[in-house]
């Protein structure tokens, strides 16, 4: 019988990560800011069905970068668990912490224990009453999970896009220069992109108990123009 | 998270059974006949040119105690549909919170909204789940009514105990005073009625149920307490302020003073 050959477990996790990364990387990337109203997201997405960017309650938004199947899976498990959790408790017990840490520990599981990891990058996004309280959470594919303040960038190219993002973003730009900025800093110097290539929502504090809403394309070639 | 050969789909009622929560808590239990829980009430809908008005007292009974003053019986459901619910409060109320959930659930998992057509068939399976709890005198029967998108027109419903479920042509009004609002609707309907005929044909049978119905509340001034009224169209859900409805009742008033007192001189 042939014994099967000795693997450590350092090469077990970094073989597991590159796989994971690889595959995030040949998807779009996504950017989440603060704006003065709430938080826009934008992500570049050709599809104008299958969505990156969605409402899992009355605060609390979710974008997803990777393989579609995957990030659509923990999608409709946050509506699930925050649905749930609302009708036992009280809506106002629903907060994206707690799902954000819900996230972490099914991403983790599956890195760590299953044939395969998750080729996905999840955030998990927090209206706040004020701008202070306003919460990002960013969930990598091994479980890492990072709150992170202003502005959030995830997928392939998220470090030079993050760098553009930075030299434009200010966390009370109206609507207008925020979703500008965030669609320049997804383009880069090299190409434009239009309404039809990119998703765009927002959580915002006037929008009333759903503070969720998804811009048309109308509204999104209106802000670029 | 469930695998795709256990997923209970986009229906918050199967979710909660699947995780293990029972939403209408009356199975069945002995014995059959009244137990004594708040009831309403009157309600009602009716259709205008550009959509439905919604309306209903704020009464609630305990047998000849009057248990609330200021219970909302008309509610939106999502944004384009609300739902008026007579009988008993508590089961009424759940079902409202169910429903509510259910069409937002629907909505935010599969990325658009139910059919209005949908909505009404949810919901008559909400009432027939309350079935059991119906034989045991806790019955619930609501009204549903709304814009539909597709058709781009107003339409209603109601709903017996056992989830039978009617469409309605022009209007409906239910409960212990559904009797003579239905009246004073149907003497009052015209097809294609304006939004301001309507609110006041609304308020009109919700002043002649009180009248004459104990368990129907009519508008308390003295309190600032006025029925909900609310109208749905391509615009959504919008309630009617109560400054706004004051003056009708406050009309429906003098012209009786009117009468009144002319066949005293």
């Amino acid at each position: 019988m042939n014994q099967p050959f000795y693997v450590s477990p350092e090469q077990v996790m970094k073989d597991r990560a590159d796989y994971a990364r690889k595959g995030i990387a040949r998807g779009r990337a996504l950017v989440a800011v603060q704006y003065s109203d709430g938080i826009v997201l934008v992500a570049e997405n050709t599809s104008n069905t299958l969505r990156k960017i969605s409402e899992i309650y009355d605060r609390i938004g979710f974008a997803g970068v990777g393989k579609y199947n995957e990030f659509d899976q923990l999608r409709r498990f946050g509506v699930r668990n925050a649905d749930v959790k609302g009708y036992q408790y009280s809506r106002d017990d629903v907060e994206a912490r707690s799902l954000a840490n819900e996230y972490a520990q099914i991403l983790g599981q599956t890195f760590t224990h299953e044939m395969k990891p998750l080729e996905v990058e999840i955030l998990v996004a927090e209206v706040g009453f004020t701008q202070e309280s306003d919460q990002l959470f960013h969930i990598m594919y091994d479980g890492t999970l990072v709150d992170e303040q202003g502005m959030s960038v995830l997928g392939g190219d998220a470090e030079s896009i993050a760098d553009r993002l930075a030299d434009t973003w200010r966390k009370d730009d109206d609507l207008r220069s925020a979703v500008r900025g965030c669609v320049a800093a997804l383009s880069g110097p090299d190409r434009t992109l239009g309404a039809s290539d990119t998703e765009v929502a927002v959580l915002s504090r006037s929008n009333g108990r759903r503070c969720f809403r998804r811009l048309d394309d109308a509204e999104v070639v209106a802000l670029l123009a | 998270m469930f695998g795709p050969d256990d997923d209970p789909g986009s229906s918050f009622v199967s979710l909660l059974r699947r995780v293990g929560i029972e939403p209408f808590g009356v199975e069945s239990t002995t014995g059959v006949g009244a137990v004594n829980a708040p009831h309403g009430t009157t309600v009602l809908a009716l259709r205008f040119e550009d959509g439905v008005v919604m309306a209903g007292d704020r009464r609630a009974t305990m047998g000849h105690r009057i248990s609330n003053r200021e219970m909302e019986k008309v509610v939106p459901a999502d944004r384009f549909s609300g739902v008026a619910i007579a009988g008993t409060a508590g089961p009424a109320m759940d079902m409202i919170k169910v429903f509510q959930l259910q069409l937002e659930h629907f909505e935010k998992l599969d990325g658009r909204p139910i059919s209005l057509e949908g909505k009404a068939n949810q919901l008559s399976q909400l009432v027939r789940a309350n079935l059991p709890a119906a034989m045991q005198g806790l019955g619930v029967s609501p009204i549903f009514a709304g814009y539909d998108l597709l058709r781009r027109t107003g339409r209603l419903w109601d709903f017996d105990v056992t989830g039978g479920r009617y469409e309605e042509r022009d209007f409906v009004a239910i409960g212990s005073g559904g009797g003579p609002a239905s009246t004073v609707l149907k003497v009052g309907y015209r097809p294609g009625m304006s939004v301001e005929d309507a609110i006041t044909l609304a308020c009109r049978a919700l002043h002649e149920a009180a009248d004459v119905d104990a368990a129907t509340g009519g508008a308390d001034a003295l309190r600032g307490i006025y029925p909900v009224v609310a109208t749905i169209t391509s615009d959504g859900w919008v309630r009617r302020a109560d400054s706004d409805l004051a003056p009708r009742f406050e009309g429906f008033l003098t012209e009786q003073r009117a009468i009144l007192g002319g066949g005293a001189s």
